[in-house]
């Protein structure tokens, strides 16, 4: 059964937000931070072509792999550390309930 | 300062920009095209030219690249004109009711309708994190590559691991005198066939690679003449160059649209779904850059969208007249008027 799932985002400004969401919501993190208006990113529509999503994961969850499309992006961006992610690629699932991130700064 | 006159100037020259020509053309209005990257197409050609589109209504699969190979062959007999490698930097009224837009390298384009069809905006270069970089910026510094007779006998640096750094280094090693490649990384993640070249001019002491390293200083008086480059986050080497180019991809920004009045939401222009009309009347937008209850950004909708903007445009340049409406099987490609 399908159940809510806590998230917690770290914005820009070093304030952290904790959402409550269903896990079967169909978003993805990026479109998460936008609808729940903590920081607008994504200008690209969420296909991995800006960067402007790029996030740091703060905690032990196991996420999917990076496709070559999102690694190719995180070669080119700035303040890439081992941890970043571009938001848009994480779809929100019940295994993701407690997932820590972390806004990276503005290009 | 070139000057251009025509009925509908177009801000942004990718698919919805082209096909707008089309429609445009058939209706006996001529076009002329602004982009600020050098060749046609927007993101299309820029970033996924490889990648095969399929929502295309009629074309089961077309890669992105091929489609506007083919809006161009569409448009060609409207004869439209184009500014590239310019960017629109100022839009304004003219007392004679037309607008002028005026690019960053002084033409200037007149026409009493505009149409911005500005895709995600401009794309500009990312710029490493370089404290002095901009001091430098065409004074050594390039972030594109217009003409690479530039580098001829030149020392040049590329910094980047993409496929414009890898496709760049390889060209300007018959070009420059000297041709260094600085990645972060030790593997590269371009077209395998670039990366196998690249590595057959290392080992044929053609391109000089330094990977796990960053340029993190720029050196020079009036013009760039050193760079200092941080190798696996401890060392750091100096190294005499004639300018450096960083290649890390563009990233799209709304750019001097930003300031022309119009109603902005979320980087995107609000528009009237009638005819995708502006708060300012005579100025369209159309494609990505514009916004609306139910917007999709999708190529066919854009078309859909230049469509009917031409018919307002037509009305605006013919003071109220309404054009009349034919099908292409009746009329062929000739137009109506």
């Amino acid at each position: 059964m399908d159940s809510d799932i806590q998230i917690s985002i770290t914005d820009r400004n070093d304030k952290t937000h904790m959402l409550e969401v269903p896990s079967d919501i169909g978003m993805n993190l990026m479109e998460l931070c936008n609808s729940s208006e903590i920081s607008k990113m994504g200008i690209c529509g969420g296909i991995a072509l800006c960067g402007s999503c790029q996030v740091y994961i703060e905690s032990d969850h196991e996420l999917t792999d990076c496709s070559n499309d999102e690694l190719s992006m995180l070669d080119n961006l700035m303040y890439v550390k081992s941890n970043s992610r571009l938001a848009c690629q994480i779809k929100l699932n019940n295994k993701l309930n407690g997932l820590k991130v972390r806004i990276a700064p503005d290009q | 300062m070139k000057i251009f006159n025509t009925d509908i100037a177009i801000v942004g020259a990718g698919p919805c920009g082209l096909f707008s020509v089309f429609e445009a053309g058939l209706l006996g209005l001529k076009c002329h095209l602004i982009d600020s990257l050098p060749v046609a197409g927007g993101q299309l050609s820029e970033i996924y030219p490889k990648k095969p589109i399929y929502d295309i209504p009629g074309i089961p699969e077309i890669l992105a690249g091929d489609l506007i190979k083919n809006l161009m062959l569409q448009i060609a007999p409207f004869n439209p004109s184009f500014t590239l490698g310019e960017t629109v930097i100022g839009l304004s009224k003219k007392e004679d009711g037309k607008f002028e837009l005026e690019t960053n390298q002084n033409s200037v384009i007149r026409s009493k309708v505009v149409a911005i069809a500005g895709g995600l905006g401009n794309f500009e270069p990312r710029k490493p994190q370089i404290e002095n970089l901009i001091q430098y910026e065409n004074c050594g510094v390039d972030y594109i590559i217009k003409d690479p007779e530039k580098y001829r006998n030149k020392k040049v640096v590329i910094s980047g691991g993409g496929d414009s750094a890898l496709d760049w280094a390889i060209y300007l090693t018959e070009v420059a005198n000297q041709v260094t490649l600085i990645h972060r990384r030790t593997g590269f993640r371009g077209a395998p066939e670039s990366v196998s070249k690249v590595m057959r001019l290392v080992q044929q002491k053609k391109i000089d690679l330094i990977t796990n390293a960053e340029v993190n200083k720029l050196i020079g008086n009036s013009h760039l003449t050193n760079i200092e480059i941080k190798i696996d986050n401890s060392e750091t080497i100096s190294k005499s160059l004639d300018f450096f180019i960083p290649l890390f991809g563009l990233v799209p920004k709304l750019g001097p649209i930003a300031t022309w009045g119009l109603n902005i939401d979320k980087q995107a222009i609000e528009v009237n779904t009638l005819d995708y009309s502006t708060n300012s009347k005579g100025i369209f937008a159309i494609g990505d850059i514009n916004t609306y209850p139910g917007k999709l950004k999708l190529i066919l909708c854009g078309f859909h969208e230049a469509t009917l903007m031409v018919q307002s445009a037509y009305r605006i340049i013919h003071e109220g007249k309404d054009p009349s409406f034919k099908y292409t099987t009746v009329t062929g490609i000739k137009g109506i008027n």
